[in-house]
């Protein structure tokens, strides 16, 4: 599984990337987290309100923190 | 008209005379009983109207203004891209991704400026404190001076045609089409996003709205009357382009800035000149600038700031004159 971070380095974008991880360690999901920085790959993807994420090139969420068990839920499907 | 308020007042006035025991009629007693009506009514309000933009929000994704405001021309798009402004969110961040969104998707040079300067303009929580401090009237001039603004500087830029003052990678950038499924949320789900806004945005601004209505009380109860008139009334012209300029770098406390605001007009501050200077606080930002200036050049920030600095003072000036 492949989870992107889009965001330009905003705390909020910082913070998605924490809950990201802790989610990740609860339920020992693998996978591979990056964050993504560059607006042309952000825009790429059609966001224009960061924070977003991206897991396997679907963008689950946009212009949110997103929270514990969303992510539960997107890494466990 | 009954003051829906008045649990407030009462609220604060058992507190100061009963419960803190202070005299009535003293500088301490006014600048306390500011202080606990000020708090109580932001917060309120605060609480309010977040919740009520951030659901409203949940209809008007910038994805959907993308597709509204393609490639159309003319004022009423202008008018449209502002009001658009009120209600979508708008964080320092995502600047640079939703002025490049609405470039590539055709939207105008000048159209994408009205909603860029009304966004930060006309914001909920701006709008909800004006409201708890200065009154409703006041704030419904400070909303339509805000979307006026947008429209006319917007309408300039596109005067001028600065498109090539606009970073080329700009116009290279492909913006794909992903939709975030956003349509199919039920009501309570819409609820709990904006009450995750209320709580975000009041965790992130009640400790500049606690300094900020502290510093007003102070200046309430303690600065003699008058005192603004004297210095920075409506007959000194140079007050209002000095209220501008001070405003600029002040944007990270504008919600502590409000209730001082308040209590400068209490002491003859001009309504104009207090407007003005708000005006200057949200919308010219210096964080903002220098986001913005990955995607545009020099020439069309300054451009930008010059029409916005230059129609501030002429707001300012205006309500001078009809308030």
């Amino acid at each position: 599984m492949k989870i992107e971070i889009l965001g330009t380095g905003c705390p909020k974008c910082k913070k998605t990337k924490e809950i990201i991880e802790k989610v990740l360690k609860q339920t020992g999901v693998e996978a591979e987290v990056i964050k993504v920085e560059d607006v042309e790959k952000i825009l790429n993807y059609g966001v224009m309100v960061t924070p977003a994420v991206a897991i396997d090139g679907e963008v689950k969420v946009a212009g949110k923190v997103p929270d514990e068990k969303d992510i539960r839920k997107w890494v466990t499907q | 008209m009954v003051d829906i308020f008045y649990p407030l007042q009462w609220i604060a006035d058992k507190l100061t005379y009963e419960v803190f025991k202070i005299a009535p009629d003293t500088h301490l007693a006014a600048s306390v009983n500011f202080i606990i009506y000020d708090v109580l009514k932001i917060f309120i309000l605060l609480a309010i109207m977040i919740f009520v933009v951030s659901y409203i929000r949940t209809y008007v994704t910038p994805e959907k203004t993308r597709k509204v405001l393609g490639g159309r021309t003319g004022l009423q798009y202008h008018l449209l891209a502002s009001m658009l402004g009120v209600v979508t969110p708008f964080c320092s961040c995502s600047s640079v991704p939703l002025f490049i969104g609405f470039v590539e998707s055709g939207i105008p040079l000048g159209v994408t400026f009205s909603f860029l300067i009304t966004s930060p303009l006309v914001n909920e929580a701006a709008v909800a404190a004006l409201w708890a401090t200065i009154g409703l009237k006041v704030t419904l001039i400070y909303i339509v001076s805000g979307i006026v603004l947008g429209v006319f500087g917007g309408y300039v830029v596109g005067l001028l045609k600065m498109e090539k003052y606009v970073a080329d990678f700009v116009y290279k950038i492909k913006v794909g089409d992903q939709n975030i499924e956003q349509e199919s949320l039920k009501i309570k789900e819409r609820a709990a996003i904006a009450f995750d806004n209320v709580k975000e945005i009041v965790g992130k601004v009640w400790i500049y709205v606690i300094i900020g209505v502290t510093l007003g009380g102070i200046f309430h109860g303690y600065a003699p009357e008058g005192i603004l008139a004297q210095y920075a009334g409506k007959d000194n012209l140079l007050a209002v382009p000095i209220a501008v300029v001070m405003g600029v770098p002040l944007y990270s406390n504008v919600m502590g800035m409000i209730p001082i605001v308040e209590s400068l007009i209490g002491k003859g501050l001009p309504v104009g000149t207090a407007l003005a200077f708000l005006m200057a606080v949200t919308a010219l930002s210096l964080p903002e600038m220098i986001i913005l200036k990955k995607v545009l050049k020099k020439e069309l920030i300054g451009a930008f700031v010059l029409i916005v600095t230059v129609s501030i003072i002429f707001t300012g000036y205006l309500f001078n004159i009809l308030l």
